[in-house]
């Protein structure tokens, strides 16, 4: 078994003018959470669709489970398991017809149907539920019937394409708790989420922006080699305005809103926290609290994309 | 990884039961729907006509004129409704649809008979049904061409000519159909119609609806190939449409007296050959599309006046302008309908009909086969709809 699950070089995906994957490369390593992250639309979809072959690159070559998947589609197919984002399951059929369907569908025998279905059932807490219509259970059910039915054929390699879309945070902490167990069995699992937070549960992360990779690493990694400069948490009143105010300061490296306090960007921590107080308490905004803290991937992906998006107007403005 | 070939067929035909099986609406539009149809089409398209209401005017009020007028009063093709007294009334009750047809015969008629002249009887045919005052005419004009035919014959007997027969006896036989009952006619049709329609609209539904849902890329990525969804799809609905047929038999037979007089294993590979083609077509119009309302519109459009029009069920196709008539060779309709008609009104053996079944078989294979290829490949190129936004 080759050590990488899945290998990607230069993929891009073209809809007529619209560039929806630009050219993006990586490697995922085997048992491995890898973690796709975005915005909507910025590609990661139509990523996992090519890799599963649902979808053909329009250049660029990748292997899954060491199988090309332009040229050995089939075999592609007998090594993954996907769930999209719908929860693609029957909803007029029951728990047991869907599981049966499923197994039947990757060609499972008899024996090893029985086998499975007991334990997708019991992974997904859905023993004596077994008759109910899928209609009629909770998203958190369909969403882990839904894997349950993707991995029914034991496949190496899971793709997830945003599996957590509209579920309460109890079922998506369940969730990512089955992630897990997948992962420690020596499972690939290749997620997409546009939720910053899940994003901690993976052991590797590629941040994606309009269709290109725009940071890429172990989520600690990101965290404290992306941004080198302080960061500076600073509790005010009427945050907007004093965000205002220091965006048009020189020193002043970028800033955005947290909630109800504002992240600055500075140069160095003592005079970024002087610089900050000074200016603020000119215009008479009271500040209450002024900290450095330790940026969050959110603090990262906002910075990336800022940066992204500067060199791409700056492009423009050469050409 | 599979087992063998086709292992993944059985999977899909036992879904697709169960989903028929719980989606009662559509089980009920599959299997009453063309029964109810044919009671539907079968009562009220009927083109024969009989008791047709006749007003009369006998201006001369003589034996000659009294025995004309019992001519209608017997045969079952007139009702005599009116017996009026002059033409003049004969405009009002025609326009209030009393009557469709008036008799109006002149004054002088015994006179002018006997004399030798040729008297004129003029017939009125309320022709604002084309159809029906075609008919009444014609039957006015038989009974009158009878009824002169004998004057004739036994003017001449009186004057010496005994063994005169006329130049052409004619006789009429119709076969197949004696009495020329529309129903016979109609319902070969009917079947027809209504399996085209209702087979087609249904499987167009079903790759749609997967789409649409997105259970297809669930079905994409697993070892299911295209060829094993299709037929899966494809036996359950076959054997569903073959059931609702042979109910649209049995009531044609039962109420329109419609048997079948041919070989029966014929008649069911005409079926079979013909349900295929036509779940097909709703195959590859599932594949095309990507909603169901889409889906549907086409298949109605594609099935619905095609094989209403250009089969030969209403129409006979020998009338239709060459264009047109080049169209109808691309309605698998046209040839199920001769063969239906050849096996069941005629008896018609497989010498007669093959060619028929041979573009039927061809319609099917070039259907599904369409589809396999599209559901393998199609929809590869296309972006997804997006549903929330993601990409």
């Amino acid at each position: 078994m080759p050590e990488l699950a899945i290998e990607v070089r230069s993929l891009s995906k073209r809809f007529g003018d619209f560039i929806a994957v630009d050219a993006v490369s990586f490697d995922v390593d085997r048992g491995r959470i890898f973690g796709f992250l975005g915005a909507n639309g910025a590609g990661k979809s139509t990523t996992i669709r090519m890799l599963c072959g649902l979808l053909d690159p329009t250049s660029g070559t990748a292997t899954v489970g060491g199988f090309d998947i332009r040229r050995e589609p089939e075999r592609v197919k007998c090594v993954i398991g996907y769930m999209s984002q719908k929860f693609s399951l029957y909803e007029d059929l029951t728990v047991a017809e869907n599981i049966r369907f499923f197994g039947g569908a990757y060609g499972l025998s008899k024996k090893d149907l029985d086998q499975r279905a007991r334990w997708v059932l019991e992974m997904a807490g859905l023993k004596g539920r077994e008759r109910s219509l899928t209609r009629t259970l909770s998203v958190g059910w369909k969403q882990r019937l839904a894997l349950g039915c993707a991995v029914l054929h034991e496949p190496r390699i899971v793709f997830l394409d945003e599996p957590t879309g509209g579920v309460d945070p109890a079922s998506r902490r369940r969730f990512w708790e089955l992630i897990n167990d997948l992962s420690e069995r020596g499972i690939t699992v290749f997620v997409t989420t546009h939720y910053l937070d899940e994003a901690e549960y993976c052991n590797d992360i590629r941040l994606i922006h309009a269709g290109r990779i725009v940071a890429g690493g172990s989520p600690q990694e990101l965290k404290t080699q992306v941004i080198r400069n302080p960061i500076l948490e600073v509790e005010a009143d009427r945050t907007v305005e004093a965000m205002e105010v220091l965006q048009k300061e020189p020193w002043v490296l970028e800033t955005s809103i947290f909630g109800t306090s504002l992240h600055v960007s500075v140069g160095d921590e003592g005079e970024g926290r002087r610089l900050v107080l000074d200016r603020l308490g000119r215009e008479g905004i009271a500040v209450r609290r002024v900290d450095r803290i330790i940026p969050s991937l959110e603090d990262v992906f906002i910075h990336k994309i800022e940066e992204h998006t500067k060199a791409g107007v700056a492009e423009e403005a050469r050409s | 990884m599979k087992p063998f070939p086709l292992c993944c067929v059985r999977a899909v035909i036992v879904k697709e039961f169960r989903q028929i099986r719980r989606d009662a609406l559509s089980l009920m539009f599959l299997v009453f729907l063309p029964g109810f149809m044919l009671l539907l089409f079968g009562y009220a398209l009927n083109f024969d006509i009989k008791h047709i209401p006749l007003a009369v005017v006998d201006e001369d009020g003589s034996r000659a004129s009294r025995d004309l007028v019992d001519k209608f009063r017997t045969t079952e093709y007139f009702d005599l409704k009116a017996v009026l007294p002059k033409t003049a009334a004969i405009d009002p009750i025609l326009a209030r649809e009393d009557v469709r047809a008036a008799l109006v015969i002149p004054a002088q008629f015994a006179d002018d008979l006997t004399a030798g002249r040729s008297p004129s009887v003029q017939v009125i045919v309320d022709g604002s049904n084309a159809m029906s005052g075609t008919t009444a005419a014609g039957y006015v004009g038989a009974i009158l061409q009878s009824y002169s035919q004998r004057i004739t014959l036994r003017g001449l007997a009186r004057r010496g000519f005994t063994d005169v027969a006329l130049p052409l006896a004619t006789e009429v036989r119709v076969w197949y159909n004696p009495e020329l009952r529309s129903a016979k006619f109609l319902v070969p049709g009917l079947m027809a119609f209504i399996l085209m329609v209702i087979v087609t609209v249904s499987t167009a539904f079903s790759v749609v609806r997967e789409k649409e849902r997105g259970t297809m890329d669930q079905i994409r990525v697993s070892s299911i190939r295209p060829m094993e969804l299709i037929l899966g799809k494809i036996i359950p609905y076959v054997a569903i449409s073959l059931g609702s047929a042979h109910l649209v038999l049995l009531l044609g037979e039962v109420l329109f007296g419609v048997g079948i007089r041919g070989s029966y294993p014929l008649l069911l590979l005409a079926m079979v050959l013909f349900v295929t083609g036509a779940l097909g077509q709703g195959l590859l119009i599932s594949t095309i599309t990507r909603t169901q309302q889409v889906a549907f519109l086409l298949a109605v459009l594609t099935t619905m006046l095609p094989t209403f029009i250009l089969s030969g069920f209403v129409f006979p196709l020998r009338n239709m302008p060459p264009v047109v008539q080049a169209v109808t060779y691309l309605v698998p309709g046209r040839y199920f309908l001769a063969a239906l008609r050849a096996i069941i009104l005629k008896g018609a053996g497989l010498g007669a009909i093959w060619n028929q079944l041979l573009f039927l078989a061809v319609f099917a294979v070039l259907s599904i086969g369409t589809s396999a290829v599209r559901l393998g490949k199609g929809e590869k190129e296309r972006p997804r709809r997006r549903r929330r936004g993601g990409a």
